[in-house]
């Protein structure tokens, strides 16, 4: 899936090539020689991702298929997820946890038939794939086989012209509703789609050959509905969405309570109790955690970023910011951070550190931008 | 024709008379994106030449504006307060930060011309 760049040493994707023509600043990201953005600049994609229809380039994230006698029961060992209870073309957003209930990653599972059997499509982060897919094979060997798909590409096309336009090179994608995925031809080329993304749009992400990537892409790319999105803007649109980004927001020292991520942690996963640190995160459910994952606005035009303090209005030192930008949506700097618990109520007022003095902020619910899933 | 120096951090100073107009050039907006925000320096404030005059947020990250020279802020650039894109359409020119009472006029000797600053930014792309 990845060649390396002598210069450099980074893995580039298939559509390295397509990404320079387009005239993208490529920057590292997780070992990968990815488009941080394209000439139009980061808000002017954001907004085009959330007005029309984007195209980005996710082949750097690890994909793999899980497949085993029983795959859903063996996945779920590593997970907190209701994977049993998916039915065939169901995805659903998943954590890997470690023994102490902290977050590994944070991934998304569809559950596919093949040949008659069950099996798990699996996208994880590029920055954890190696680790995640050791782990899962580790764990799970001689129950299940993991297969890692080195030679597949991953293009997401969000926003709310993706369905229109991905309709005219594969009309089944209209069938799909949010979180399913199936195999379909686009344009001819044998493909697995998902309803699916990471930016709060209807859009679907489409895993397909590596050799195939860069024609489908063009194709896509000629629509007058759509231009290329890079890494800039596929942050500000995940961070008004309230999405997490897996080691900012979410990591091994968070669970997934503290994380606002509760409603991963299946309810019949919660009586089985048989998912790691499930002690840790079930006491955390009944009795609450020490502090919260919250959306956070502070005031003025001045962005706050990760690792800005977070006092109360009191003085004391409450948690720290996990990701802060500027949310072009709504023109005003969004956050989100952890707090303590007891300061993570919507409208609770508190200061972020900014530049050596301190800027007003209220706790926010998230999203911050309404999203516009297909939901049926 | 007012006299226009850069450093190598791309920060340009204008020159006229005893007072000097700070901003970034054109290199660097397009380098650091679509900005959001900008703060900048209190009038009355004594800056020393490469002290943080002005800090640039664009989406992604800030940046530290460096003064290029020394003097006494006795103006800024009230407007990027309302629009702080003026830096991104204009660097040069409307995206201007602040303007500066020259305490030490020797120090623009030490800056690049637009000719040399040209062959500067040419050789980093």
């Amino acid at each position: 899936m990845a060649t390396v760049t002598p210069d450099t040493g980074l893995l580039e994707t298939p559509l390295y090539d397509l990404h320079v023509a387009h005239g993208a600043r490529m920057v590292p990201f997780a070992g990968y020689a990815m488009p941080l953005q394209y000439p139009s600049g980061i808000i002017t994609e954001h907004n085009q991702a959330r007005a029309s229809a984007g195209l980005f380039d996710v082949s750097h994230m690890g994909q793999a298929v899980l497949r085993g006698a029983d795959v859903a029961s063996s996945f779920e060992k590593l997970v907190p997820g209701d994977i049993a209870g998916l039915t065939v073309g169901q995805m659903r957003y998943t954590l890997l946890l470690n023994d102490a209930g902290g977050i590994r990653d944070d991934l998304m599972a569809t559950r596919f038939e093949e040949d008659g059997a069950f099996a798990l499509f699996l996208v994880v982060n590029a920055g954890c794939k190696d680790a995640d897919f050791l782990h899962i094979a580790t764990s799970l060997g001689g129950e299940a086989t993991l297969e890692i798909l080195e030679d597949r590409a991953l293009l997401a096309l969000q926003g709310p012209k993706a369905e229109a336009v991905l309709a005219e090179l594969a009309p089944d994608c209209r069938e799909l509703v949010f979180l399913e995925g199936k195999d379909m031809e686009v344009d001819g080329v044998s493909t697995f789609v998902t309803r699916s993304g990471y930016t709060g749009e209807d859009g679907f992400e489409i895993s397909l050959p590596a050799d195939e990537a860069q024609v489908i892409a063009e194709k896509l790319l000629a629509h007058e509905a759509v231009a290329p999105i890079g890494l800039g803007a596929r942050d500000s649109l995940r961070l008004e969405a309230g999405l997490c980004l897996y080691g900012h927001d979410i990591d091994e020292t968070t669970t997934p309570v503290e994380a606002g991520l509760t409603w991963t942690v299946g309810k019949v996963r919660r009586e089985a109790a048989d998912f790691p640190g499930a002690e840790t995160i079930l006491t955390q459910i009944s009795r609450g955690p020490p502090r919260k994952r919250v959306g956070l606005l502070p005031e003025g035009r001045a962005p706050v970023r990760e690792g800005a303090l977070i006092q109360s209005e009191a003085g004391e030192n409450i948690g720290a910011v996990t990701s802060g930008g500027f949310a072009p949506g709504i023109e005003r700097p969004i956050a989100m951070g952890y707090v303590a618990v007891g300061h993570d109520e919507a409208g609770t007022s508190l200061n972020i550190e900014l530049r050596g003095r301190s800027v007003a902020a209220e706790v926010s619910a998230m999203p911050f931008v309404k999203p516009n899933y297909k939901r049926s | 024709m007012p006299d226009r120096k850069y450093t190598e951090d791309h920060e340009w100073v204008e020159v006229d008379g005893e007072n000097g107009v700070i901003g970034i050039s054109d290199y660097a907006q397009e380098q650091l994106g679509d900005v959001v925000f900008v703060e900048l320096p209190a009038v009355g404030k004594i800056l020393d030449q490469r002290d943080e005059a002005a800090v640039i947020e664009s989406v992604k990250a800030a940046a530290e504006v460096y003064t290029p020279v020394s003097g006494e802020v006795i103006e800024v650039n009230e407007e990027l307060n309302n629009d702080p894109s003026l830096v991104n359409s204009d660097a040069h020119g409307e995206g201007w930060f602040a303007k500066l009472k020259l305490s030490d006029p020797i120090e623009l000797d030490a800056l690049m011309d637009e000719a040399s600053y040209k062959t500067f930014v040419e050789n980093l792309r």
